[in-house]
């Protein structure tokens, strides 16, 4: 739900990175968190585990630049992987303006990425939501490492409804900015469609 | 609409600054500020300089939600409250009309007590602005800014 705010002359969205554990969507953020100039970027929060692991989510807002004398700021949000923080995901999907699934292109995660995104569906039809009407965008993350998958086999099990895809290496940032910018693109196209309703 | 936007106008916002203006007074608090359950935040008022609200707005939201989500586990409706005491800082988080968040940060200048009698009647002012406010922004013509531009535009966003 994006929020507009004509006496700030600013407009807010939120951006939920998902996908199954491990599979690099904190690392997105920190590599967009590290590349970003201090004035267009808050402070990043995590809340993990002692190990690293994303406990309820991360946060960074960022700040894009104006779009007609508004300024446009996207809250961006991961959820914790791991499968038994289910409850978790479903509370950081409400709201959402446009999701990321960050797919992890190593073989043997085949099934987690397909279960997670299964998950995300459902957890967004839960809310009310339906993926095919949201702003969405899938990335292949880990292209660097040996043993992936091939691109037109992630598409055909990940891909079906044809929507924006990136290839990325979130660890070196390849990937990372093209796959941000899209989704944004396509929330601030979903804006400029509901001004016509 | 499923996923239906909030719209803040100049006159609400006013009426709304009135009231968190008044409670850092009244309730002798630090800062105040109200947040949607989305984390955005809508208004702040107090020693906010020293204080990141940005991210304060973020985790109340978070804490909101897990606490509802704990809620509807009890078949309860909402935890409408919470408080937090600190050695130094407390933080007292009130749900307003299921909506939006008012969070007060107060110290030993102020008690408990004296917030949540404050809290309770800028509850309600709140509760009646954020209804017009809804009701505002569903009326036919209210149109957002976004429906003139262009694809260009967005990409110029993207350009530097």
């Amino acid at each position: 739900m994006s929020f507009i705010n004509y006496m700030a002359r600013e407009i807010n969205c939120k951006l939920v990175y998902y996908g199954p554990g491990l599979c690099g969507k904190t690392t997105n953020l920190q590599y967009i968190y590290e590349r970003t100039n201090p004035e267009h970027k808050g402070k990043m929060i995590s809340l993990a585990t002692e190990t690293e692991r994303t406990l309820f989510f991360d946060f960074l807002p960022l700040s894009l630049g104006e779009i007609r004398g508004f300024k446009t700021r996207f809250h961006l949000y991961t959820v914790p992987g791991q499968v038994f923080y289910d409850a978790s995901r479903k509370l950081i999907l409400k709201g959402v303006d446009g999701v990321i699934f960050v797919a992890d292109s190593q073989i043997e995660r085949t099934e987690a990425n397909e279960e997670s995104l299964e998950n995300l569906r459902t957890n967004l039809a839960d809310q009310g939501y339906s993926l095919d009407k949201l702003p969405f965008v899938i990335q292949y993350n880990k292209r660097d490492l040996p043993n992936v998958a091939a691109v037109d086999e992630l598409r055909q099990m990940l891909n079906k409804t044809n929507v924006p895809d990136f290839e990325a290496m979130a660890r070196t940032g390849m990937g990372v900015f093209d796959t941000l910018k899209a989704v944004a693109k396509l929330v601030l196209t979903e804006l400029k469609k509901g001004g016509r309703q | 609409m499923v996923n239906p936007q909030m719209v803040m106008y100049e006159e609400e916002f006013h009426r709304i600054q009135t009231v968190v203006d008044r409670l850092v007074r009244d309730a002798n608090a630090k800062v105040v500020f109200i947040v949607d359950k989305n984390g955005q935040l809508i208004a702040a008022a107090g020693d906010i300089d020293n204080v990141d609200t940005t991210s304060l707005a973020s985790l109340t939201a978070g804490n909101i939600a897990a606490t509802g989500g704990m809620a509807k586990l009890l078949k309860e409706q909402e935890f409408a409250t919470q408080f937090h005491e600190g050695e130094k800082a407390n933080i007292h988080i009130q749900l307003v009309g299921n909506r939006v968040i008012l969070v007060v940060i107060f110290d030993t200048k102020s008690s408990l007590g004296l917030v949540r009698l404050r809290v309770k009647k800028a509850t309600e002012e709140l509760t009646r602005i954020f209804a017009t406010l809804v009701t505002k922004a569903q009326e036919p013509g209210a149109d957002t800014p976004f429906a003139e531009i262009t694809d260009e535009d967005i990409d110029n966003l993207f350009n530097d």
